[in-house]
Formats: C-alpha cells, sequence, structure tokens
C-alpha cells in the first residue's frame, strides 16, 4: 500500500501544487477583504469564475479576428490575462460601491452585508450564465486551448520507487503566473505606501482616517486588487482545466475560503499557505483515499477528506495556522 | 461666503448638537480657538469631551451647528478631509496601529505628503521629541510601553505636521513623571508655534499650561476663562480639582 502511494507522489505533488496555487491567490481575495472589512465576501468566487468566463470570451473573440495564429500564445495569453484581469477587478470595485458601501454607509450589522454578498453571488452566476448560453447556446463553455503541449518528468528511471509525473504546458503558465502573483501581492502590501494603508485601515479604520487616509479609496483599492487576482486565476483556471461553467465558481470559492481560514483569516501569508496545502491535501486524497480505505471510499471523497483536515486544525487551533490570538493593549 | 465672514477665530465651534446612536452627546457647544494657543476642555467621564473632539476631527457628524476652521466650513466633513486641512487628533486611548512597526505608525502620519525629504525630515524632528521611538523603529507599536505609544500617538500626529493638535486625554494611564514628559512637550510644540486643543481629566495639569480652559458638564459648556481664574474658580475647585 505505501509503495502505491509513494508511486503516485509526483503526480499528486504536480497536480496538487497546481490547484493549491489556484486556491491560494483565490483565498487571498477572501483574505484581504475579511481584514478590511470583517465580511465574508461571498461574491468573490464568481468573480473567479467570470474572470474565467471574460479569458474565453476574449479567447473566442481573438479566433474570431484570426489573431490567435498571427500571434504567439504567450503573447496572446499576456493580452487575455491582463485585459480580463483588469475588467474584473473594475467589476469589484463596482461591487463594492453599489452593494456593499450603502450598508457600511447605514451602519448596517455584518450579517446584512454577508447575505448581501451570496445575492451578488446569484446575480453574477445567472448574469453569466445568461450570456454565455446567449453567445454559445450552452452555459458550459469549452475553452480553447493554448498551452496543451504534454510533458512527462521521467523521474522513475532515477528513483525507480517513483512513478512518472505528467503534465501540461498549461501547469508551468498556472505555476509562474500564480507565483509571480503572490509575490507581487506579498511586496505590494508589505512595502508599498497603500499597502500600509491597507495595512493601517485593517487594524483601525477609524484612526487611519484620522491620519489622512481615505478609508474609503482604500477599500476600493483592496476589492481591485483582490477580484483583478480573482479574474486572473479564473483565467488560469480556464486554460489550465479547459472547461468552465458559471458555478464553478461556488465550490472553488467555498474551498479558497477554507483554506484562508485553514491559515488565519485576515493573514494574507496564511491564505497562501492554507491554500497550497488545501490543493496538495486534496489532490493526495483524490490519488490514495481508494487504497487507503481499501476501496471503501473513491476519490470523490477527497473534499470529505480535506474538509476532515480543516475541522481538526481548527478544533485545536481556532484561530487558524498563522491566526493572531493576541490581545491588545489598550 | 456670508459663512466665511462669520467667523475670524482659527477654529470656531458654534452650537453643535451631536448625537450616539439615540443618545444626543452634545446639546449645543460653543467653543474657539484662537492661533498659538492652548485650550483645554476638562469634565468628568461622559460629559461630552470626546464627542466635542470626534465632532471636530468629522469623526462624530453634528446633528445641528456649525464648525470653521481658517475660515472654513468642516462641519459635514468626513475625518480624512478635515485631516487635510491641518487638524490631528491623538485618539483617546492612544490607538497604535498594534501590528504596523514605530516606523510604518509615523509614516502612516504622513500619509498624504509626496515628498520624501519632507517625510524624512519630520520623521527627525519627531525623533527630537521621542528619542525613545528611535530606538525602536523597527518593533511593532503594540509591543510597547503605554509611555511610548502615548509618545508615538503623538509623533504619528506630528507627522501629519498639524496646525492644530487635539489630544485626547494624553494623560490616562501614566505614571506621573511620563505625564510630566508628555506634559513638558506639549509646553515646548506650543512654545514653537503649534495650536492645542487638549482635553484631560487631569484638570489641575491640563489648567496650569492652558491659555484658557472650557469646562463641560453633560454635553453642555458651563464655564470658560483663562486657565489660571479656573483653577481658581469654586466649581472648578470643587468638582475637578477636589
Amino acid at each position: 500500500m505505501l509503495q502505491h502511494i509513494i508511486q503516485l507522489l509526483p503526480q499528486v505533488l504536480v497536480d496538487g501544487i497546481t490547484l493549491g496555487f489556484v486556491y491560494a491567490v483565490v483565498a487571498i481575495g477572501y483574505t484581504m477583504v475579511y481584514g478590511i472589512l470583517e465580511l465574508i465576501n461571498f461574491a468573490h468566487g464568481d468573480i473567479f469564475m467570470t474572470g474565467a468566463f471574460i479569458g474565453s470570451g476574449f479567447l473566442f473573440l481573438f479566433i474570431s479576428l484570426g489573431l490567435m495564429s498571427s500571434l504567439p500564445a504567450l503573447l496572446v495569453f499576456l493580452i487575455v490575462i491582463i485585459l480580463s484581469a483588469m475588467i474584473t477587478g473594475g467589476m469589484g470595485v463596482a461591487i463594492e460601491r453599489v452593494a456593499y458601501r450603502p450598508l457600511r454607509k447605514r451602519n448596517a450589522p455584518k450579517l446584512i452585508a454577508l447575505i448581501t454578498s451570496i445575492g451578488i453571488s446569484f446575480i453574477l452566476e445567472d448574469l453569466v450564465r445568461f450570456i454565455a448560453e446567449w453567445k454559445t447556446g450552452n452555459y458550459i463553455v469549452t475553452a480553447p486551448s493554448l498551452f496543451n503541449h504534454t510533458f512527462t518528468i521521467d523521474i522513475h528511471s532515477i528513483m525507480p520507487f517513483f512513478n512518472n509525473a505528467k503534465f501540461q504546458s498549461s501547469f508551468i503558465v498556472v505555476l509562474v503566473v500564480t507565483i509571480i502573483m503572490l509575490i507581487g501581492l506579498d511586496l505590494f502590501v508589505n512595502k508599498t505606501k497603500w499597502g500600509m494603508a491597507m495595512r493601517a485601515v485593517a487594524q483601525d479604520r477609524e484612526t487611519a482616517s484620522l491620519m489622512t487616509i481615505n478609508v474609503n479609496r482604500v477599500i476600493s483599492v483592496t476589492f481591485f486588487v483582490g477580484s483583478a487576482l480573482g479574474g486572473a486565476t479564473g483565467v488560469l483556471f480556464m486554460l489550465q482545466y479547459g472547461t468552465i461553467d458559471p458555478y464553478i465558481g461556488f465550490i472553488l470559492g467555498i474551498k479558497a475560503f477554507t483554506a484562508a481560514v485553514l491559515g488565519g483569516i485576515g493573514n494574507i501569508r496564511g491564505a497562501m499557505f492554507g491554500g497550497l496545502m488545501l490543493g496538495l491535501i486534496e489532490m493526495f486524497a483524490a490519488a490514495n483515499l481508494s487504497t487507503l480505505t481499501g476501496g471503501l471510499f473513491g476519490s470523490e471523497y477527497k473534499d470529505v477528506f480535506a474538509f476532515i483536515i480543516l475541522i481538526l486544525v481548527l478544533i485545536f487551533k481556532p484561530e487558524g495556522l498563522f491566526g493572531k490570538a493576541t490581545i491588545e493593549k489598550v | 461666503m456670508t459663512e466665511m465672514a462669520s467667523t475670524n477665530h482659527f477654529l470656531e465651534v458654534k452650537q453643535i448638537e451631536s448625537f450616539y446612536g439615540q443618545i444626543q452627546a452634545l446639546n449645543g457647544v460653543d467653543l474657539y480657538i484662537d492661533k498659538g494657543e492652548i485650550v483645554t476642555l476638562i469634565g468628568s467621564n461622559g460629559a461630552g469631551k470626546s464627542t466635542t473632539l470626534k465632532s471636530i476631527s468629522g469623526q462624530v457628524q453634528p446633528k445641528k451647528g456649525t464648525i470653521h476652521f481658517e475660515g472654513k466650513e468642516i462641519h459635514k466633513n468626513q475625518a480624512h478631509q478635515t485631516a487635510l486641512l491641518g487638524i490631528a487628533q491623538v485618539p483617546e486611548g492612544r490607538r497604535i496601529f498594534p501590528r504596523l512597526t514605530v516606523r510604518e505608525n509615523l509614516l502612516v502620519g504622513a500619509f498624504a505628503v509626496k515628498d520624501k525629504k519632507a517625510i524624512a525630515d519630520r520623521m527627525e524632528r519627531v525623533c527630537g521629541y521621542f528619542p525613545r521611538l528611535k530606538e525602536r523603529m523597527d518593533q511593532p507599536g503594540g509591543t510597547m510601553s503605554g509611555g511610548e505609544q502615548q509618545m508615538l500617538a503623538m509623533g504619528r500626529a506630528l507627522m501629519m505636521k498639524p496646525k492644530l493638535l487635539m489630544l485626547d486625554e494624553p494623560s490616562m494611564g501614566l505614571a506621573p513623571i511620563i505625564v510630566q514628559q508628555i506634559f513638558d512637550i506639549i509646553k515646548e510644540l506650543n512654545k514653537e508655534g503649534m495650536t492645542i486643543l487638549l482635553v484631560e481629566q487631569n484638570a489641575y495639569q491640563a489648567l496650569q499650561i492652558a491659555n484658557r480652559g472650557y469646562v463641560i458638564q453633560t454635553g453642555n459648556i458651563v464655564l470658560e476663562g483663562k486657565g489660571s481664574e479656573l483653577m481658581t474658580n469654586q466649581l472648578v475647585r470643587e468638582a475637578y480639582l477636589a
């Protein structure tokens, strides 16, 4: 049994890392907004989904314009991901303006904002479904592929106890882009003036406003950054997994949120780590559950496995792995 | 434009009424400050001292009345807009950003300043007043002692290079020797030309350094006068200096 698990390990790592980085970037969107507003923005998963659809929309557009054959795939990819990120970023800002800010102004209870975010989530799903069906006749869309060259890591010949791992070239794209986004965000939050303002607002909104910081603008920036990253990750997801539908944001959103909680909600590096961990656990479970339970549970139970881990972590460390259970001095 | 003509004090608060939710905290407060003064507002817990400050700084918007600063109407402003005009408030309980470093706390005060040189100059000045901060630049604000946090809160406000500095109970919870240091620095700042509005429960110490003072009770100004006069006033002596 152990031998079988070890054999599969390289493939589990490749798949787990891909999925994990996707979770990580989406988790950041949840954790940043939570850090500032104490709002679980359930619409964030659907921003991710919308990004995937906008990205595939651009790809179809490029194909119909005949640009795909004349431009290198990497360039097409960069144009598409940047445009999609800008659009979803703008959508995040607009949603905050229209749906959340008026509630904040009236000092509505946080629960109201939470329910609102669920409403926004449904609106986005139906809107995307409507447009997708209108344009393609089906709400499940198979996106054009850009990077589908398959590579094999021939690890078996070096270490015979491992099986070979296979991946598509899109795996490398996902990996490189998500890592760039994670590092970029970390630098933004910790090294720039606006990142500092964001942290100040998260820690004490009232005092930040006494220090000339326009809190609403900081909140807008937060939504822009989180939603742009979420939308860009949607594009990556579309390239990596090919088929998308308007409901992919729901389950992925829940898992990314789980990752954020796992890492300690409000903690950005925690969200990164939590996402990566969740991806790895999930893929490990998918590959090995059947072996581990003697065929009783198949890989479809992978989510249960991941959530059991979450529950265990939270029982023993309720603030999450990197959460701060600090008492603040007054 | 008639608004401009109606006031000639540096800061003028007229008949403001402010609420906390349903509760009326101020019932028509009047006060003014002239340039270069130290003015103190004394009163007991819940009298409306902090609400007055918050109304000026824009954290609470008064339902009635007007506030003018250098002739400009500011009572409808949001807090950051008033801060940009040059009014800095050191909030009650210091309200340091606990997980930002001391340096970052100070930089937040200079958020609106683009010129790097100006920021560095201000930083140097603040460290001149509070040498302790210099030693602790890279430590999280939340790990410092109460006195150090008060210094940081004042330093952070000074990074704004304010025209009017409002301090809300700077002596609260501090050892007498630290309180003395803080008050010495307030005096020094004033000597260098800064206008100061000081809210205190520690009436004796506040009246000693103030040019003028106001006494507030249940949302009304009940007494005003020179610092030295208030110090000898019967009501003040009984209620606040006993």
